[in-house]
């Protein structure tokens, strides 16, 4: 196969790219599991809040991405470096799967725990660390795992914008009509994807509570 | 009727009422003398008292209005009433739960006290038992003592005087609740609630989700139980049966009000309609009484 051939030989930017790749992926689910948890905990607490924060990430996530880099552009700050704003980007998407999956997992505690623990006088805060944050951690860490994986393929896109990663080869492959290239930068990402959604899954196996 | 209740130095005793009665007045007393000996007197062995509380939801549906209530220290107060009552609500009253709309509710003669502290202070049952599911039976009854940052061998210990207390093993410490029958599940959640030694016990349907039989086996156990720890329990159910075992007094509800509160021994010759109306319904006559006796 062509393809494998000009893999093995471009190894050093192939690598080059995938780190950037991860790069771009881990600081943005860092920032959108930071942002996103606490978040969804409030929502959880303060129900009214609920509808217009799923309201608005619900609405980033239907700006088209390519669309979302190009107004994110001439922002002062982010604007001057390109990896700064494909990480805003993929956090802004990252965000919705981990505030619902962190209201669902909390909400879904069994009602009858949530009430014998208050009920015994645990605090707001022990409720939430010993009780509903540890029941509610396997939704959550899949909702993370969805960030993740829709991240990996969003990042492609971030090469338009000469943020970097994969995209590279596949929008250089776009341009030169190279499947070569475009299977390049699609085949790695694919299996960054599958192998994200895999480590998440084993942390989420491995943590969970008894 | 008149058996001894308990022994006059029960350790359990003089931590669960400090220096409230003369020991004397409780030793050689059934319950319901006690209750009958005390009517009206000093305001200091009134373990929970309700004064023309009410309790409106927020979209203005009463679910109690005018209720005066008051729970004698050592002193089974059955809540009996059928489905949306106004039982629930009652209890979650008392620990705070809830809090009321109108009127006040006083524990161990205080209103409006730090909520976290009185919580720990009263224990809590109820019929979904809400077991942590990732903590074992042993973190499950250590659960109070922890936050209250007892030491680590003495929580140890209090498990294991728990366990035996409410007839479980040993080595169920270290089982999951979802390894547990409902029965088992059920014991588990008495001892949490004992463990922190509280004055004040509050039940909320505990073995309604039992099978009869276990349902029985625990009934007699309650009442063992309260012999020796002398607890003051307020007690929620809509079985009669259980309400005649088990309690010293029983105070009937109907939407949302007290109808009446009567010894079990009057119940079923009370001229009251409801009264009657539950006599009847669970075909109960006067010779069910003495099912309350403990072998």
């Amino acid at each position: 196969m062509n393809f494998l051939h000009f893999i093995l030989q471009n190894r050093g930017q192939v690598l080059e790219l995938t780190l950037e790749h991860l790069w771009l992926v881990g600081v943005s689910t860092l920032l959108a599991v930071l942002v996103g948890i606490p978040l969804g905990i409030m929502i959880a607490r303060w129900p009214r809040w609920n509808k217009p924060v799923l309201a608005g990430a619900n609405i980033i996530q239907t700006i088209p991405s390519l669309a979302l880099f190009g107004f994110l552009l001439p922002v002062p700050w982010l604007g001057d470096r390109v990896d700064r704003l494909a990480i805003l980007a993929l956090t802004l998407y990252a965000l919705l799967p981990i505030i619902r999956n962190t209201y669902t997992g909390i909400r879904g505690v069994d009602p009858a725990v949530v009430e014998a623990g208050r009920g015994m006088g645990l605090t707001d805060r022990q409720l939430l660390f010993q009780v509903e944050l540890p029941l509610a951690f396997s939704v959550i860490l899949s909702g993370v795992r969805v960030a993740v994986v829709i991240s990996v393929g969003l990042a492609t896109i971030a090469a338009a914008i000469g943020a970097g990663g994969l995209g590279e080869f596949i929008f250089r492959g776009l341009a030169m009509v190279n499947n070569q290239l475009i299977l390049a930068g699609a085949v790695p990402a694919a299996i960054l994807a599958l192998s994200a959604d895999f480590a998440v899954s084993w942390i989420e196996r491995r943590v969970r509570p008894q | 009727m008149n058996e001894i209740r308990k022994e006059p130095h029960d350790s359990e005793l003089e931590r669960d009422i400090p220096g409230t009665l003369p020991e004397s007045s409780l030793t050689s007393l059934s319950l319901s003398h006690i209750s009958l000996m005390h009517m009206g007197s000093i305001a200091n062995d009134l373990a929970i008292e309700f004064r023309d509380v009410s309790y409106t939801l927020p979209s203005g549906e009463q679910l109690l209005s005018g209720l005066n209530l008051e729970v004698q220290r050592g002193q089974t107060l059955v809540l009996l009433g059928r489905s949306g009552s106004g039982k629930t609500t009652t209890l979650k009253l008392v620990n705070r739960l809830l809090s009321p709309s109108s009127g006040e509710v006083r524990v161990n003669g205080v209103a409006n006290g730090d909520i976290i502290r009185l919580r720990r202070s009263i224990g809590y049952v109820i019929q979904d038992v809400g077991l942590f599911p990732h903590f074992t039976v042993e973190r499950n009854i250590g659960l109070v003592p922890t936050i209250e940052a007892w030491p680590k061998e003495q929580i140890h210990q209090r498990v294991q005087e728990l366990l035996r207390m409410v007839g479980l093993e040993a080595q169920m410490a270290s089982r999951y609740p979802r390894q547990l029958s409902g029965g088992q599940r059920q014991r588990v959640g008495v001892a949490r609630a004992l463990a922190a030694d509280p004055a004040i016990l509050l039940m909320d349907e505990p073995f309604g989700a039992l099978d009869p039989l276990t349902r029985d086996e625990l009934q007699r156990e309650f009442l063992v139980l309260q012999q020796k720890l002398n607890k003051t329990v307020v007690f929620v159910t809509h079985d009669l049966r259980e309400a005649l075992r088990l309690g010293s007094r029983i105070a009937l509800m109907e939407a949302g009000k007290l109808v009446t509160v009567l010894p079990p021994q009057d119940f079923l010759r009370s001229d009251d309609l409801w009264a009657a109306a539950y006599a009847r319904a669970f075909g109960v006559g006067p010779a069910s009484v003495a099912d309350r006796e403990v072998s």
